[in-house]
C-alpha cells in the first residue's frame, strides 16, 4: 500500500522511514512524501494511481492541508484515496472543516505512531 | 565778606547735620555738630573784634578748610564727600586773600575789591553745587525707588518663571516613564501576539526530539535482535540510523532552545548594544511567529509566504530585538491586511506576504511585501504618528510604526519608505548601515 505524506517539515521523512522500518522491509507499505499543497498535487497529477492513502498536515504554507483535501476531493474521484489529517492544532474548527471537506480520518500532533499503525492497519484491511 | 566763610561753615555743619538725621550716626555726631556751630558764631564775634580784615580771612578760611580737611578723613562722612569738597574753593580763595595780606597787606588793600567778588564767587559756587547735588541725590532717590520696585518685580517673575519650570520638568519627567512604560507595555503586547507563534514553534521542534528519541529506542531493540541472528549488516545500517537521529535531535533541541532565546530577548528591556546581527536569520524567526501567532487566533487563515533571501549578506551592526520588533510588527500589519482583504473578498483571494533581504551599497534592505488592504492615501501620511491606529479600539496600540521608525531612523541612523496603492497592497522598505 502506498502512502503519500504531505508535511512541510523534511524531518518528517526519516521519521516515517525509521517508524515504519519493519513494514516497509515487509512490503507493507512504501512511503512517498511531499513538502507542501502543491507538491502533493504534482505527485499526485502524474502517479494519483498508485497512491492509496494521504497523510496530509493542515498547518502548512502556502496550501493549506484544508484546501489539498478538498482538491483532491475535486479533482481525483476514481478511484476516491483515502485521506487522513494531521494538524498541530487538535480544535473543533479544524477537525469539522476536515470531515465536511471529506477526510477519512484526523490525527494530532505529535503524532501517536502506534495508534497510526493500527488505524493504517484497518484500512489495508477494509 | 568774612563772613561769607563762617557763614559756609556753619551751613555745612547745619547740612551734615541734617543729613545725619534719622540715621545711626545721629547720636554719634548731633552733639558735635551742635557745639562746633556755636563755636563757629563765637569765633566770628571774636575775630569781628579783634582783627583786621585779612586776618579774618585767613581764620575763617582755615577754619572752613579744618572742618572739610577733618569730615574728608573720616569714615562716617564719606557718602557725603560731595556736600564739604565744594567748599574747597572757597577755603582756598580765603587763604590765598589771607596769605597775600599777610604777605603784602598793600597789595590786598589795593585789590580787596576783586578778592571779595572771588569770595563771592566761590560762595556761589559752592551754593550751586549744593542745589544741583540735591536735585541730582532726589533723581537718584527717585531712580532708586524704581530700581527696587523693579527688583522686586523681576524677583517675582523669576519666582514665577522657575515655579513654571520646575513644573514642566516634572510633567516631562513624567512623559519620559509614561513613555518608557507604553514602549515596554508595546514589546508586552507585541510578545502576547506572538505566544501561540512561539508554542506552535517551540512544539514542532519538541515533536521531532520526542519522536526521534522513541524511534531511536525501538531501533536499538531491533539491533539487538538484528545481532542476536548475527545480521551484522542490518545492525550496521541501524547503528548509522541511531546516529543519524541523535543529530538530528540535538538539531531540533537547538531550534527550540534558539526560539525561547529569542523570546526571552524579544521581552527584556533594550539593551542597546549593536551587535553584528544576521539579518537573513532574523527576519526568518520573525517571519514565522508572526505568521504562527496570526494562525493561532484565526484557524482557518493561511497564507503563502515568500522568502527571498540575498545570499552572503554580511552581518550588520543592530540591536537585534529591536530590529526583530520592527520586522514583527511590519509582518503583524502586513498578516492583519491580507487577512482583512480574505475576509472581505473570500476564497478567490491568495493571501501573500513575501519577505526579500539585499546589500544595496553599504546598506542592508529589508522589504515586507503583501497584497492586502493596502493603506488609503488620506492617512499614508499618518501612519508613523504615535498612537494613530486603524484597528478598532484594544485591538492595536497605534505605536507599532511610530517605535518602529524610532528604532530604524533615530537608533539606526536608517530610513523606512512606504508604498502603497489602496485595495492593492503595501510595501515597506528599510535600510540599515552595514
Amino acid at each position: 500500500m502506498k502512502i503519500l505524506v504531505v508535511d512541510d517539515e523534511a524531518d518528517v521523512q526519516p521519521l516515517f522511514l525509521q517508524r515504519f522500518r519493519r513494514e516497509i522491509r515487509d512490503h507493507e507499505f512504501e512511503f512517498d512524501f511531499a513538502l507542501s499543497g502543491e507538491d502533493a498535487l504534482n505527485y499526485l497529477h502524474d502517479k494519483h494511481s498508485e497512491v492509496v492513502l494521504i497523510l496530509s498536515d493542515i498547518n502548512m504554507p502556502g496550501m493549506s492541508g484544508l484546501e489539498l483535501l478538498s482538491r483532491i476531493r475535486h479533482e481525483y474521484d476514481e478511484p476516491p484515496p483515502m485521506v487522513m489529517m494531521i494538524t498541530a492544532y487538535g480544535d473543533d474548527e479544524n477537525h469539522r472543516q476536515a470531515m465536511e471537506r471529506g477526510a477519512n480520518d484526523f490525527l494530532t500532533k505529535p503524532l501517536d505512531f502506534n495508534l497510526l499503525k493500527e488505524k493504517l492497519r484497518t484500512f489495508t484491511t477494509e | 565778606m568774612d563772613v561769607l566763610y563762617f557763614l559756609a561753615a556753619l551751613i555745612l555743619i547745619r547740612r551734615l547735620n541734617k543729613r545725619f538725621k534719622f540715621t545711626p550716626l545721629y547720636t554719634k555726631w548731633h552733639a558735635l555738630f551742635n557745639v562746633a556751630g556755636w563755636v563757629i558764631i563765637l569765633l566770628y564775634i571774636a575775630v569781628q573784634i579783634a582783627f583786621e580784615n585779612w586776618v579774618d580771612s585767613l581764620i575763617g578760611a582755615a577754619l572752613l578748610a579744618g572742618i572739610v580737611f577733618y569730615a574728608d578723613r573720616e569714615e562716617d562722612f564719606r557718602p557725603w564727600r560731595k556736600t564739604f569738597t565744594v567748599v574747597y574753593p572757597l577755603a582756598a580763595v580765603g587763604v590765598i586773600a589771607g596769605i597775600t595780606g599777610l604777605v603784602a597787606g598793600h597789595f590786598y588793600e589795593k585789590n580787596h575789591g576783586w578778592f571779595d567778588i572771588a569770595v563771592a564767587a566761590a560762595f556761589v559756587w559752592m551754593f550751586a553745587r549744593w542745589a544741583a547735588s540735591r536735585k541730582q541725590e532726589e533723581e537718584l532717590k527717585i531712580a532708586a525707588v524704581k530700581n527696587t520696585e523693579l527688583e522686586k518685580l523681576v524677583a517675582e517673575r523669576t519666582a514665577e518663571i522657575t515655579k513654571q519650570k520646575e513644573e514642566l520638568e516634572e510633567t516631562l519627567k513624567e512623559l519620559r516613564t509614561t513613555q518608557a512604560q507604553l514602549i515596554q507595555s508595546e514589546k508586552m503586547a507585541s510578545l502576547g501576539e506572538l505566544t501561540a507563534g512561539i508554542a506552535h514553534e517551540i512544539q514542532n521542534p519538541l515533536n521531532f526530539v520526542n519522536n526521534f528519541s522513541d524511534v531511536s529506542a525501538e531501533l536499538i531493540d531491533e539491533m539487538e535482535e538484528e545481532l542476536t541472528k548475527g545480521d551484522i549488516e542490518e545492525a550496521r545500517a541501524i547503528a548509522g540510523d541511531i546516529k543519524q537521529n541523535l543529530e538530528k535531535i540535538r538539531h531540533h533541541g537547538q531550534r527550540a532552545d534558539g526560539i525561547v532565546k529569542g523570546m526571552l530577548q524579544h521581552s527584556r528591556a533594550s539593551s542597546n548594544v549593536k551587535e553584528p546581527t544576521d539579518v537573513n536569520k532574523l527576519a526568518d524567526e520573525y517571519f514565522r511567529l508572526a505568521y504562527h501567532g496570526l494562525r493561532a487566533k484565526d484557524k482557518s487563515f493561511n497564507a503563502e509566504l515568500i522568502t527571498n533571501f540575498a545570499e552572503k549578506l554580511p552581518t550588520a551592526e543592530m540591536v537585534p530585538q529591536d530590529i526583530g520588533r520592527v520586522l514583527l510588527n511590519l509582518f503583524n500589519n502586513a498578516f492583519y491586511a491580507v487577512q482583512k482583504k480574505q475576509a472581505a473578498m473570500g476564497d478567490g483571494f491568495k493571501p501573500t506576504v513575501e519577505v526579500d533581504t539585499a546589500l544595496k551599497g553599504k546598506h542592508i534592505e529589508i522589504v515586507v511585501k503583501d497584497n492586502g488592504t493596502g493603506i488609503p492615501d488620506d492617512i499614508r501620511e499618518k501612519i508613523m504618528q504615535p498612537f494613530f491606529t486603524t484597528k478598532p479600539t484594544g485591538q492595536g496600540t497605534g505605536l507599532g510604526l511610530s517605535l518602529s521608525y524610532d528604532i530604524v531612523v533615530k537608533a539606526h541612523n536608517g530610513k523606512i519608505d512606504v508604498k502603497s496603492k489602496d485595495g492593492e497592497g503595501s510595501e515597506f522598505r528599510i535600510s540599515i548601515p552595514v
